[in-house]
């Protein structure tokens, strides 16, 4: 069978790249305890940079690597200097958000200076192929498999045999001691980000020739594919990563060699999955190393919450629900719809990501679960719509706690990375479920939203309905925290060992916290399929789930008056000022930028 | 003993607060040159915070810390060591996947004089022989007490004026433990000064030139090690001021 060794070259060459980005992710990792999400933006600045060399300035390929790699590097340089230095002292979710704020701003820069549309990156390299054995390999193959092994050989050199190397894994091993042999860990900090930058943008340029195409869309995959294959091999591990980028190359290959592209990327995230849940610590790694990242106690920033006294809340209420008796246009009704929707997401996810600390990066898959089961329900079944969405909120909250449940024992930034891939994996699923879902093509047709018969068209119903559904989940979960469920759900994030230690089971809570969370952000997803009528995989997309958590961070972690303020505040203020809408993202980045570095508690405060 | 000799290290009137709490009260510790200073206090005493300051690790609210008449305050834990002071922290922490000897290099990381860093790493394997046939084996492979003297070698190899201990005798057996106690005292003779937080107020008593008892963040007692060694409020001290063991 000569395409099975085609298609072991081809996982070979893929895993090289992958390598390249993890190899990068894992310096990060080993030496400041963070898992770098902007790495898929360097990757992408890379591509482009190589596209602007070669295109442009006609470089000749040798010259191309050395200016992407110089370039990516200083870039990385630039984020470690005035993104990350200044939230040394920071709570530990801190660096974790700025790199995703950073990544956002870098994708949106990109796409608004190069466009969204794609790009040829040819590769400089004579288009031949050689027969090897019974498979066939190329100029450029080579030239991959080149750069991979030259890059690791280079790296081995570095770490152990010079000086900044040999600080760099001492810093990796025990920061503290490090410091006090006189190692400034800022300087190794640079190193690592620099180095990371170079491998991550010489990546991105080989990607975009062995393609032949460059787009935005590569910086999340990159990101998510890395972050895989580190964590395959073991977090901060520098070798693993490069035997986990090898064996997603090849577990890859050979799946979409079986089932087809469109099943790529799931076995990527299956793959990560089944690691978080059999091997937390990564395939090579020994049990006797401690788990890398005890994260407890000052996970989110302390803060007293801002005390909205009843009256004040009564009244903000009341004023919203009389405001379509006043003649506002239904722009204001729609774009305060949007927001109503946001607030119930946001109030899904500053329960699991502020009160229980489970920071969720795939929360736009429970809105998924929810508009597809609410859709399908009224179409299919013919459910009446109003049911339908309550349908749609137990499926999320049944499905969305069952897929998130083998991650309960997770901590931290894997609950992040377990959360992004079942994300990921939702959206995957929904894509070549085709008989279910109808795939690509979509749902359309779908019913508007009916009321006990009657069916809720006009922008005032609609805006009624969704207000007085999002106060009831808000009234619900604000009753919940004073419990002594809430009280539970906090021990559990400040110190989830001396919660244990007290008896509290971590997986029923965490159970109860993601069907509470589901629910309300299934009824949320299921409100907007009958909104808008059509939906597809892409209509609840990463996006949405960092959207919901800046709007959460916005309004202070764990507070459900908050996620509705950071709601309205997302939602409302760039429609006031009018801000196109390839600006938004953007500006959602920068926000989530500020906020980490100057207000990480948030308008109204952690609760 | 006869006339004052200089202060190489002093803190003065340090106040120190983790949040609300807090943690000093107006610390003042000396250590003169040449000198074994040891700092004895129980649990949650402070004791491991003052190590933290005079490296730099915490910062002070209030007070000076001064080295060879050089404040500290402000400096960043590299530039400190490259003042001259070398560490050997609590439990060891040595860089467990490292070999021995990249570990025993790692605290010559400060100096730049290659030839001169192979001549002093010749001299730790005779000051400490047994580390001599574990070179390339894993740091964190070795037991407690070779993994104590990795973390001494390593602190002397900054060719420090000073080394500041925490906790050296911890968790050693108790043939280590005399071991430790008489290399700390070649150290010394050496010419380096030490600096010592310990729990085990009698072993260190034995060593030590002068004393700092810490209780709850304040100095309650203080003297040449002599004296102290036989003054029944050490163990008072230690045991919370009431009862006896």
């Amino acid at each position: 069978m000569s395409s099975w060794l085609d298609h072991t070259i081809n996982g070979l060459i893929v895993g090289n790249v992958y390598a390249l980005v993890a190899v990068g992710l894992a310096l990060i990792f080993g030496v400041s305890r963070l898992i770098n999400f902007a790495q898929g933006s360097i990757y992408l600045v890379g591509a482009y940079i190589g596209w602007i060399a070669v295109v442009q300035l006609h470089t000749p390929l040798p010259l191309t690597i050395i200016v992407v790699a110089v370039a990516a590097a200083i870039v990385g340089l630039i984020i470690e200097r005035f993104g990350l230095r200044p939230l040394q002292n920071s709570v530990r979710i801190a660096p974790l958000l700025a790199t995703i704020g950073i990544s956002f701003v870098l994708d949106q820069l990109v796409m608004l200076i190069f466009s969204p549309n794609p790009r040829a990156l040819p590769s400089q390299l004579p288009d031949v192929r050689f027969q090897v054995g019974g498979g066939t390999i190329g100029p450029l193959d080579l030239l991959i498999a080149g750069v991979g092994l030259t890059s690791a050989l280079l790296l081995f050199v570095f770490l152990r045999y010079t000086k900044l190397g040999w600080a760099v894994r001492a810093t990796a091993q025990d920061r503290d001691a490090a410091m006090q042999m006189g190692v400034d860990v800022n300087r190794v900090n640079q190193a690592v980000f620099g180095i990371a930058a170079a491998l991550g943008g010489v990546s991105g340029m080989l990607v975009g020739m062995y393609y032949n195409q460059i787009d935005t869309a590569m910086s999340l995959q990159a990101t998510l594919k890395g972050v895989v294959a580190e964590v395959v091999g073991g977090a901060g591990n520098v070798p693993g990563a490069v035997i986990g980028s090898l064996l997603l190359g090849l577990v890859e290959s050979y799946g979409v060699a079986v089932l087809g592209t469109s099943y790529r990327n799931l076995f990527a995230f299956l793959l990560l999955v089944v690691v978080l849940v059999v091997r937390p610590n990564g395939l090579f790694v020994s049990a006797r190393q401690a788990p890398p990242e005890p994260l407890t106690g000052t996970f989110i920033a302390p803060s007293r919450p801002v005390n909205i006294p009843r009256w004040a809340l009564l009244v903000a209420v009341a004023g919203f629900a009389i405001l379509p008796l006043f003649p506002v246009s239904f722009y204001v009704l729609q774009t305060l719809i949007n927001a109503w929707l946001l607030g119930m997401l946001g109030l899904s996810l500053t329960l699991v990501a502020g009160t229980m600390g489970q920071v969720s990066l795939g929360h736009a898959a429970l809105l998924a679960i929810g508009a597809y089961t609410s859709a399908l329900l009224s179409l299919v079944l013919a459910v009446p719509a109003g049911l339908a969405v309550i349908g749609g909120g137990l499926m999320s909250a049944a499905l969305g706690t069952l897929l998130i449940s083998p991650s309960f024992r997770l901590r931290g930034h894997y609950v992040s990375i377990a959360t992004l891939a079942i994300g990921e994996i939702v959206a995957l699923v929904i894509l070549n479920w085709e008989s279910v879902t109808r795939g690509p093509i979509g749902i359309s047709g779908i019913p508007p939203l009916a009321l006990f018969g009657y069916d809720l068209i006009s922008p005032t119903s609609v805006y009624w309905f969704s207000l007085a559904v999002m106060v009831v989940l808000a009234l619900l979960q604000g009753r919940l925290l004073t419990s002594h469920l809430g009280r539970s759900f906090r021990a559990i994030r400040d110190d989830d060992i001396a919660a244990r230690a007290y008896g509290l089971s971590l997986n029923r809570y965490k159970s109860i916290a993601f069907i509470f969370g589901g629910f309300a952000a299934g009824v949320s997803g299921g409100i907007a399929a009958h909104l808008y009528s059509y939906i597809n995989h892409e209509t609840f997309n990463t996006q949405q789930s960092i959207l919901a958590l800046t709007v959460v961070i916005l309004g202070g972690l764990g507070n459900v008056v908050g996620a509705i303020v950071g709601s309205v505040a997302l939602v409302g203020l760039p429609e006031v000022f009018r801000i196109a809408a390839e600006y938004r993202i953007l500006i959602y980045g920068i926000v989530l930028l500020l906020l980490v570095r100057f207000r990480p508690q948030g308008l109204l405060g952690t609760v | 003993m006869t006339s004052a000799p200089e202060a190489l290290l002093a803190l003065s009137d340090v106040n120190t607060f983790y949040g609300q709490a807090q943690v000093h009260f107006d610390l003042s510790i000396t250590v003169a040159r040449g000198h074994i200073v040891c700092l004895l206090g129980g649990n949650a005493s402070g004791k491991s915070t003052t190590m933290k300051i005079i490296l730099g690790l915490v910062k002070p609210r209030s007070g000076e810390v001064t080295f060879d008449g050089a404040s500290l305050i402000g400096l960043s834990t590299p530039q400190i060591v490259r003042r001259g002071i070398g560490s050997v922290p609590e439990a060891r922490r040595l860089f467990a996947d490292m070999s021995v000897r990249e570990n025993i290099l790692m605290g010559a990381f400060v100096r730049n004089d290659r030839d001169a860093i192979a001549q002093d790493l010749d001299r730790m394997l005779t000051l400490f022989p047994k580390l001599g046939q574990r070179l390339s084996q894993r740091a964190g492979s070795l037991s407690g007490g070779e993994q104590q003297m990795v973390a001494m070698a390593r602190a002397l190899m900054s060719r420090p004026r000073m080394i500041v201990m925490d906790e050296p005798t911890m968790g050693l057996s108790p043939l280590y433990v005399d071991r430790v106690l008489e290399l700390i005292r070649s150290i010394n003779q050496a010419g380096v000064s030490v600096f010592m937080v310990e729990q085990n107020a009698s072993l260190a008593l034995e060593i030590a030139h002068e004393a700092y008892v810490l209780q709850t963040g304040k100095i309650v007692l203080s003297g040449p090690a002599r004296a102290l060694k036989d003054d029944p409020r050490i163990r008072d001290a230690y045991l919370g001021g009431s009862e006896a063991a």
